[in-house]
């Protein structure tokens, strides 16, 4: 036998041999139903809406405090109120600093919010509330430019943009942790759970009547008959 | 009114508020039922030939249960369009929501989407950026599975004490439903996942855009891309044509009116998953990502919509669920959790569905405190509100599964209660 046909021989049984391998792995590789369409980067550019803490998705432009005082008295002021205290129910967007352990703790951008990006990416696609997607990018940086100069987070003449994202600090961004309920609360997981005997005499020590805060059930009815 | 049956209902409810005992009450009930419809009499239903067919083309609960219906509390929020209904618990037995009645969570108003102009687009850490439209969605190979869905908020009003008066207002924003759609892993396979792929975000075509975080991990393994409940195309409160089905974990990231799907290697810490959906604890500092929903379960009826009627054998129903799998036991305690017995459950156990569970008992016009604790086969066990609030205090507002108690008194009433 030839070299070259010594060779051939070998290749031919390591590919039978390899053959139930590829098959197998033929067989895991995700079928391709050939169900769907190329997105173009015009369609994806059209909803990529998102931002990220690192400024991934942070849109092109810019806006100051100044400019933003415009668009939030113009936009947001009606529900968000003129410093962000809040006009009845809406949500407060700032203030709230030191409240997070107390008994009433209350949670606004400066208070709470961990990153930047997480105000950006929300007005950018929710806000103004009913209105959402309306801003130009020079607004969307003017207006939270103009809450996060409400919170004090940074000074009056301030300008932001995707050049100056990283400037500005958070005061809350160490304030969140993983779930860990899993260690946390391990007590949680019983085999036996206490069946008899569990607890001493037992008291009612607040009853929802007293509070009497539950809707009328007879001004509620079904709209369509 | 006019209708005797109205009458009646309102006359026994009457009845139930006043104090006079309850042992009578039978016969009351049977008197102010229309006589003429009763035996020895022909009932006017059997007489006269009822509407024909085509007339109910898509069919309504008859009109004497018009009061089952989804019901808000009108001063949580500032607006209905980011609010809350919430499904009648206490009105449904089973384990299976009617889709009119699954409880409803906006954010921005229901959208009205035409399935022709429905897009789904898939981007991002993949091959190839994909748009899929509904049909073709329709055309991959379906499943469908029953799962709960509890909105990570149910509850969440009573960490301070007792506040709702009603299974429907401190436990109806959880519904258990049958969805069909595409497996969230076929679809990603056809974009072809890249490597660093880590996590994804979904994101609705509502007017609030909402979009949340999910670890690649659970799209991989369960999530389903949903257009069907209940063997009907969803209804439009419930994220018509499609919606993200994400089992066991809160409501929240089940998103509605799903237009898009993101791959990247981080999450994106969106509002939704910082300043809203966090868990914040005694110390000012917040869980972020709790996303499964611990083991929880409710007595249904009697509570303080469905009061006792009647003395003598009585049946306590009530459902249970667990976002970890299966609800392994249900007990339940008449004297506020010092003593408890195993109930019943009846039908099917489905990995991170509802179960339905009943407890048999005779009741004698005696003072009971009700309350029932779910386990689940990871054995978790329902804890009570108190051992919940050690560990959490009371600003959490979310994934509140705090064991509930629920007062009978000796009229046949039931109150929502706080023990201690």
């Amino acid at each position: 036998m030839s070299k070259l046909a010594r060779l051939s021989l070998v290749v031919a049984l390591l590919l039978a041999l390899a053959e139930p391998v590829l098959a197998q792995a033929r067989k895991d590789a995700p079928h391709n139903y050939g169900i769907g369409h190329a997105a173009t980067a015009d369609q994806i550019a059209g909803w990529d809406i998102d931002t990220r803490p690192d400024g991934q998705g942070a849109p092109p432009g810019r806006g100051s405090v100044k400019e933003g005082e415009k668009v939030y008295m113009d936009k947001c002021v009606a529900c968000h109120g003129e410093f962000g205290e809040s006009a009845g129910r809406w949500p407060q967007v700032a203030q709230g600093k030191g409240t997070l352990a107390s008994h009433d703790p209350v949670k606004t951008v400066g208070s709470y919010f961990p990153y930047l990006s997480s105000v950006i990416d929300y007005i950018r696609r929710a806000m103004p509330f009913g209105d959402a997607q309306s801003l130009g990018n020079d607004e969307l940086y003017a207006v939270t430019a103009y809450v996060l100069y409400l919170n004090d987070i940074i000074d009056n003449k301030f300008v932001l943009s995707k050049e100056t994202w990283d400037k500005v600090k958070m005061p809350n961004a160490g304030g969140f942790f993983d779930d860990d309920r899993e260690t946390a609360e391990k007590a949680f997981w019983n085999f036996n759970p206490c069946m008899k005997d569990c607890r001493g005499p037992v008291k009612i020590i607040g009853r929802a009547g007293a509070i009497d805060v539950t809707p009328d059930e007879k001004t509620q009815k079904r709209g369509v008959e | 009114m006019g209708d005797p049956n109205e009458t009646a209902r309102a006359t026994r409810r009457h009845f139930l508020a006043g104090t006079a005992g309850l042992a009578v009450a039978g016969v009351t009930q049977t008197q102010a039922e229309n006589a003429k419809n009763l035996p020895p009499n022909v009932a006017n239903w059997t007489r006269q030939l009822g509407e024909g067919v085509g007339v109910r083309a898509y069919g309504n609960p008859s009109k004497y249960e018009k009061d089952v219906i989804r019901r808000t509390v009108p001063w949580l929020t500032a607006t209905p369009e980011s609010s809350v209904s919430f499904t009648p618990l206490h009105q449904l037995g089973g384990i299976i929501t009617p889709n009119g009645l699954c409880f409803e969570r906006h954010h921005g108003g229901i959208a009205e989407i035409n399935p022709e102009d429905y897009r789904l687009m898939v981007h991002g850490l993949v091959d190839k950026p994909l748009i899929f439209t509904l049909d073709e969605l329709k055309r991959l190979p379906p499943v469908s599975k029953i799962y709960f869905l509890e909105c990570a908020a149910n509850s969440g009003m009573e960490w301070r004490g007792a506040q709702l008066n009603g299974c429907q207002y401190t436990h109806g924003m959880v519904h258990c439903v049958q969805y069909t759609g595409v497996m969230l892993k076929l679809l990603l396979e056809q974009a072809g996942l890249r490597p660093g792929a880590k996590w994804i975000m979904a994101e609705g075509g509502d007017a609030a855009a909402m979009n949340r975080s999910i670890p690649l991990s659970k799209a991989l393994d369960d999530c389903i891309v949903a257009y069907r409940m209940n063997g009907e195309m969803l209804r439009p409160e419930q994220g018509y044509p499609v919606r993200l089905v994400v089992p066991g974990w809160e409501g929240n990231v089940w998103i509605k009116w799903l237009r898009r799907i993101k791959v990247g290697d981080q999450p994106w810490f969106t509002r939704e998953e910082t300043s809203k959906y966090t868990d914040l604890l005694e110390n000012g500092k917040a869980r972020q990502f709790t996303f499964v929903m611990d083991a929880k379960s409710v007595i249904t009826s009697p509570s303080p919509q469905a009061p006792v009627r009647q003395k003598g054998f009585n049946i306590i129903s009530g459902l249970a669920w667990s976002g970890r799998g299966k609800v392994k036991r249900v007990d339940v305690s008449l004297d506020g959790g010092r003593n408890w017995r195993t109930a019943r459950i009846d039908g099917p156990v489905l990995d991170k569905a509802c179960v339905r569970f009943y407890f048999e008992f005779e009741w004698n016009g005696e003072e009971l405190l009700l309350q029932s604790r779910a386990m689940d086969d990871t054995r978790y066990v329902q804890p009570s509100k108190d051992a919940l609030r050690k560990v959490r205090g009371i600003n959490s507002i979310y994934h509140n599964n705090g064991i509930q108690t629920w007062a009978l008194k000796a009229d046949g009433e039931l109150e929502n209660v706080e023990v201690g």
